[in-house]
């Protein structure tokens, strides 16, 4: 009993620094509509800001006060990102935003690299707060107590603050309505950026209360960013008492997890967030979205049409160029043009669901390291041949995404993309935690392509015919009536289904279709590499795909495979140097604020204005 | 659309550009690390290189040529490292690959090196499956690898009357490879002993609160720790703070390691058995010596990494020099049996299973001067630690 | 004879709201019914119940006799019912023609198909089409970019690709010019002579409602407070009295409620 109770303390107290930061980005999403990618950056450099104050201000005075200048601090930055770059972009398609958040993450890890050095940095105790209290004979920490304290306080001034104040409504109004607070004349700008500065100081604020229990160090903000999405998403986007609820059931789900399932704490988690989506697809408190909410801002796209001769000319050329790269090019050249050809599958595939069909997933490495993962599998189990691992790569692939799909497109939205990036994450941690099959982290290696196929030249030229053929399929799908009934239920859901469209059936299809692309550039994958590894599952590759989607151009048909392209080149070029993350960061801030349609957009712009076709 | 096509020729143009490698230019080694992933260790490794780069060329090189490293940044993702290796390797002109800390990158890097014929020098990664396993031809480790370094806290566990024992590790690859050995060889010594607990947090993201609940749930006479980093911080404070490493032996693999073991400061824990590098009590010898010099190059302590990266130099120089040539063949050749004297002593690949004989410190831990160190510290021969050859056998298929 | 389409009791409920209360109402083949009311009567409720999008809490619809309570929308516009949407709803992102041509699609069943290239696909139909509602000449034009009462003439165009045998238009010339309103009915009408397809609209111009439906209801409220010709509804003492209260009878109007 005493043991319980006291494992339900611990839960309570973890629950502190979580709901904090899941508050926060449960806020700016709730008033600004951004997915705040970079909010574990925030919470990172509220860890290591108030650090550093703990450093110089002395005492306990010094302490509570180091973690409200941390607040302060990382509230303004968080302000500050908002009126340089985010500003700048709220006229772009849809979740464009999070294209910047990314590059801020990108940054923000460089930055903190550079002032605060490479080495953990161990929390200073709360002074006064280092004894434990005894609880029915459980030690319990002091601090934890503060903390459970802590918490509901916040969580009081919060609602005080939305209630009861004028900022309060006009927050609440922007949530229920963003229309609404334009028309009441409100100054929608410095609205946003409060958010943002009381967001991030959220964030702030929780990176530094949980100092005393750890530290500052560099891999934080991914690791608090996945469990944050899982608390906003199960709590519901943009719910305050939802985030509170959810980040008190994950952590204390998590304590007993700990102490009765030790093997299997990834798993649970992800199996509860997936139950919860399922039985209520708006998480607990969220509220159904209200159909094309995030609002098709910007002009209209352009009608779909066959490329012309000139460009179908220029393609042929560029890919005869292309096809004969093992005569000009180097033994290293092909290596990172199949790198560059598999990624850009990767993408177009992406770019096919959310282009065509206004389907956002923040969780299309399911279906890429679930195809290279298919792959292996066969190989290392039942001894597959290469040709026919990569005909069930895409097929299992495909399967897994009309399983994934069935249940996340009951959802919209953000929705449906959380609901995707918790299946991805799902399959990640079952991948990670299921070594025997699996290799767990240490991953399937030795899966080389078969005979044939294994020269340079010949892996090449087999990856070029999967990958362009892919990318034309998806392109020529487009253009299929297929296209273009996913094309209308994106448009007008209601109009297409008073018309015979099963609009629900044309996405999962489609999905599946996009799913299947990603597994064949999966399977490609491992053959190219002769291994597989969790990796390929992760969070930070479904981002590379969605990041590059949007920096290519959503509202295009060959934004996928060029940004895939543009991008894969690009980093090659500057992981070359140091802190080529920070460079990375700001080309990708660059391009978003310099080209919201993405690159291939912009280009089409340009050349209709060079072409005097301006409208 | 062409026009947009342009970057991606414009990489692959400049990837084809001819590497230029002449006699008496330097002779380049390929190596591969997470220094933006996880920059606290690769780059005291790199620096301990950088040392002995420096002091290799002074020498005048090897083969008569000068020696040079180039390093590059592979972000802790396996397939990048995989491309990286196949660019230095078919472009830079490098002869031969080291480095990576992790043990997945180590793996793929070791399969495409086995696969591709040039030689790969795993200098820090752990994983048994790199010599054992997986182990192939062309891979060589430096470090004493998981399975010898619990063996030497089993030893150290063996002899003292605790029967009862916990376990947490984080739950991958690595830290189930440090249960299992510490297990078998535990069992091995004393059949009597009990494991009450398993507890295996998420990498890098440990609820140390409830690990700690857990652990102390199971009232286990001693404890057995693999977590590190971050992990390892939030468990020393819980631990301490809930009293759970009151009246119980606890051992740590890798704890002694001043990459984990500085972090702490003065909340280091006291009376661990631990495997580690305690440079600041080397008195004289070829340890001392580097320990000196490494400080005056960098104006800094050394880390475990440090003597690594500075092995792992030496060690490809040696090779080399052994192999009389560059030729991929000759320096496998040459590593096999290759016998270096490093900071530690001398080491010797065995010709079994490709891994060194490099040891490992163990020894209890202790508050000095406000930070945590190792005393009563032993150097334990890694050729003491490693299991029989007709067991080397059956763990290493390969061959 | 069986009607085309009868309600029979339909009920719906938002909240505390009673939007559609009791309605019950018959169409016969070749009928051209109007159903005028208030803003806020319930008229579109009715609409959306009618053609699936939404369902009653109560009561029944049936189409030629048939069940069809609770189908989705898309199997009753297989069955034979078209509609136009209050607040238009066409592909932004297509053309004209391929916004027709994507109802044509449907009609033939190639909508998963993945071969031929839609755009070459049911031209002509879709052409002959926009050339019934006069929208012939804007084929080519990006959809979004039209003016609202062309929407609505395209939306009656893709209404119409499957011949459906009832037509169910939600204030059809909102936003159109008094000339362009009358020429519409005036089509309408046509189609129902024509085809014998029977027609279920709503709307606020009066001029429209008296001067084309064949029947009038008059919902209030939720529920149906008259039912009978022109002439008949003209002398409703009810109907005066919610017409009075609210405006003119004769008042067009912009905004939707
Ligand atoms: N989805 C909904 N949720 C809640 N209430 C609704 C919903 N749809 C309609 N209502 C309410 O039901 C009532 C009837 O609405 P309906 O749209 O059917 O009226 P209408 O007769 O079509 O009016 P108008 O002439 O303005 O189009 C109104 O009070 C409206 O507010
Ligand atoms: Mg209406």
């Amino acid at each position: 009993m005493g043991l319980i109770l006291a494992q339900l303390l611990t839960g309570l107290a973890n629950a502190g620094a979580l709901f904090m930061v899941a508050s926060g980005l449960s806020l700016i999403f709730g008033v600004t509509r951004i997915v705040n990618f970079a909010h574990g950056s925030f919470y990172m450099l509220g860890a290591y800001v108030g650090w550093s104050a703990m450093q110089v201000l002395p005492g306990a005075l010094g302490f509570w006060g180091a973690i409200l200048v941390a607040g302060v601090i990382v509230g303004l930055v968080g302000a500050a990102v908002e009126m340089l770059i985010l500003r700048r972009v709220y006229a772009a398609p849809e979740l464009f935003q999070l294209v910047a958040t990314f590059g801020v993450i990108l940054v923000v890890q460089d930055l903190a690299l550079m002032i605060w050095g490479p080495t953990d940095l161990l929390g200073p105790r709360a002074p006064g707060l280092t004894g434990v209290v005894r609880v029915m004979g459980e030690p319990v920490p002091q601090y934890d107590l503060a903390l459970i304290a802590i918490t509901p306080g916040v969580a009081l001034a919060l609602w005080y603050l939305i209630a009861k104040t004028r900022v309060g409504i006009l927050v609440r109004a922007a949530t229920q309505d963003r229309e609404m607070v334009g028309a009441l004349g409100v100054n929608q700008s410095w609205l946003f950026t409060g958010t943002f500065f009381l967001g991030c100081a959220l964030a702030g604020l929780g990176g530094a209360l949980q100092l005393p229990k750890g530290g500052a160090d560099l891999l934080m903000d991914f690791t608090i960013l996945a469990q944050v999405f899982v608390v906003v998403v199960i709590g519901g986007m943009g719910s305050l008492p939802g985030a509170l609820i959810a980040s008190v059931l994950i952590s204390v789900i998590n304590v007993f997890g700990v102490a009765y399932l030790p093997q299997s704490t990834l798993v649970l988690t992800y199996v509860v967030m997936v139950a919860v989506l399922i039985w209520w697809p708006f998480g607990l408190l969220g509220r159904a979205e209200v159909a094309g909410e995030l609002g098709q801002v910007g002009a209209p796209e352009e009608p779909v049409r066959p490329a012309g001769w000139p460009v179908r000319a220029g393609v042929a050329a560029a890919l005869v160029l292309l096809a004969t790269l093992p005569a000009w090019g180097g033994g290293f050249a092909l290596v990172l043009a199949t790198d560059i050809l598999i990624f850009c599958l990767f993408a177009a595939s992406l770019h096919f669901l959310l282009g065509q069909g206004g389907l956002v997933s923040f969780g299309h490495a399911a279906f890429y390291g679930g195809g290279a993962y298919v792959a292996a599998l066969l190989v290392r189990h039942a001894d597959t041949p290469m040709e026919l691992a990569l005909i069930l790569a895409p097929l299992g692939a495909g399967l897994g995404a009309l399983i994934v799909g069935w249940v996340a497109l009951r959802a919209s939205g953000v929705y449906f993309a959380m609901l995707t990036l918790a299946f991805a994450q799902l399959l990640w941690s079952l991948v990670y935690q299921w070594g025997d099959v699996t290799g767990g982290d240490d991953g399937i290696v030795g899966i080389w392509p078969a005979d044939w196929a294994s020269g340079g030249a010949a892996f090449f030229w087999l990856t070029l015919v999967l990958c362009v053929g892919g990318i034309l399929v998806l392109r020529h799908a487009a253009h299929a009536p297929f296209g273009y009934a996913l094309r209308a239920s994106r448009d007008a859901p209601l109009r297409a289904e008073a018309t015979g469209l099963d609009t629900r059936r044309i996405r999962l299809v489609a999905f599946a279709f996009a799913g299947a692309m990603a597994g064949l550039a999966g399977g490609l994958f491992t053959f190219s590499k002769g291994s597989v590894f969790p990796n390929e599952l992760e969070i930070a590759r479904s981002f590379d795909a969605l990041i590059v989607v949007f920096l290519g151009g959503v509202k295009t048909l060959s934004g996928g495979w060029v940004g895939g392209g543009v991008f894969k080149s690009a980093e090659d070029l500057l992981t070359r140097f140091d802190y080529w993350r920070l460079a990375l960061g700001l080309l990708i801030i660059a391009v978003v604020i310099a080209a919201p349609e993405g690159i291939v957009g912009t280009l089409k712009r340009l050349a209709r204005r060079q072409g005097g076709e301006d409208r | 659309m062409p026009r947009a096509l342009f970057p991606t020729l414009a990489a692959a143009v400049l990837a084809s550009l001819p590497a230029a490698a002449q006699e008496g230019e330097p002779i380049k080694i390929g190596e591969i690390n997470h220094f933006t992933r996880m920059p606290a260790f690769a780059e005291p490794y790199r620096r301990g290189i950088e040392m002995a780069v420096e002091e290799i060329n002074e020498a005048g090189g090897v083969l008569g040529r000068p020696l040079e490293f180039v390093f590059r940044d592979d972000q802790g993702e396996p397939g990048e490292a995989i491309k990286i290796a196949e660019e230095l390797m078919r472009r830079e002109g490098t002869v031969m690959i080291t480095g990576s800390i992790l043990s997945n990158v180590g793996l793929a890097i070791s399969s495409l090196a086995a696969r591709r014929e040039f030689v790969y020098l795993a200098s820090e990664p752990l994983a048994d499956a790199l010599t054992w396993g997986q182990g192939n031809a062309w891979t060589f480790r430096l470090r004493p690898s998981t399975y010898m370094q619990a063996a030497m806290l089993a030893e150290a566990a063996a002899g003292t009357d605790a029967v009862t024992y916990a376990t947490i590790a984080p739950n991958y690859a690595y830290g189930k490879d440090a249960v299992a050995a510490f297990k078998e060889v535990l069992t091995e010594l004393k059949p009597d002993v009990e494991f009450v607990a398993e507890q295996w947090p998420p990498l890098f993201d440990i609820d140390a609160g409830a690990e700690v609940q857990a652990l102390e749930r199971a009232k286990p006479d001693a404890i057995y720790n693999v977590t590190f980093g971050t992990d390892l911080a939030k468990f020393v404070r819980e631990g301490e703070t809930r009293g759970l490493f009151e009246d119980r032996q606890v051992y740590g693999l890798l704890s002694g390691e001043p990459e984990y073991l500085e972090p702490l400061g003065a909340e280091a824990p006291e009376g661990w058995v631990v495997t580690g590098y305690p440079w600041y009590d080397f008195e004289d010898g070829a340890g001392a010596e580097f320990v000196s010099a490494y400080e005056a190059r960098w104006d800094e302590t050394p880390k475990n990494g440090s003597n690594v990266g500075y092995a792992t130099a030496l060690s490809v120089a040696a090779a080399i020099e052994t192999a009389g040539s560059t030729e991929s063949a000759a320096i496998r050749e040459a590593f096999e049996g290759l016998t270096v004297a490093v900071p530690a002593g001398e080491i010797t690949y065995r010709e079994i299973d490709n891994q060194a004989t490099h040891g490992a410190w163990v020894g209890t831990t202790a508050l000095r001067d406000g930070g945590g160190v190792m005393v009563d510290w032993t150097y334990e021969d890694g050729a003491d630690c490693l299991p029989s050859d007709e067991r080397v056998r059956e763990l290493r298929p390969a061959d | 004879m069986t009607p085309v389409l009868e309600a029979r009791h339909l009920t719906r409920h938002f909240g505390a709201i009673r939007a559609v209360d009791d309605v019950s109402f018959a169409l016969a083949p070749g009928e051209l019914l109007a159903l005028i009311g208030p803003n806020g009567a319930g008229k579109s409720t009715c609409f959306n119940m009618a053609m699936g999008q939404l369902a009653p809490s109560s009561g029944q619809v049936l189409l030629e006799g048939r069940d069809i309570t609770g189908w989705p929308a898309r199997r009753i516009w297989r069955a034979g019912v078209g509609r136009t949407f209050q607040i238009t709803a066409t592909y932004a992102s297509m053309r004209v023609i391929e916004n027709v041509q994507m109802a044509c699609l449907s009609h033939h069943r190639r909508t998963f198909s993945l071969i031929p290239r839609a755009h070459r696909l049911y031209r002509d139909e879709a052409m002959a089409l926009l050339e019934t509602v006069g929208m012939g000449a804007q084929a080519e034009r990006h959809a979004a970019i039209l003016a609202y009462g062309d929407l609505k003439r395209l939306e009656l165009a893709m209404a119409l690709a499957h011949a459906p045998r009832l037509l169910l238009m939600d204030e059809p010339t909102a936003g159109m010019a008094p000339g362009e309103r009358a020429a519409l009915m005036e089509l309408v009408a046509g189609i129902v002579a024509e085809r014998g397809t029977a027609v279920l609209f709503t709307e606020h111009d009066m001029d429209v409602v008296f001067g084309h439906a064949q029947r009038i209801m008059v919902m209030n409220r939720g529920q149906i407070i008259a039912d009978g010709t022109p002439q008949a509804i003209r002398g409703d003492a009810r109907v005066r009295e919610v017409y009075l209260g609210g405006g003119a009878i004769t008042a067009g109007r912009g905004a939707d409620g």
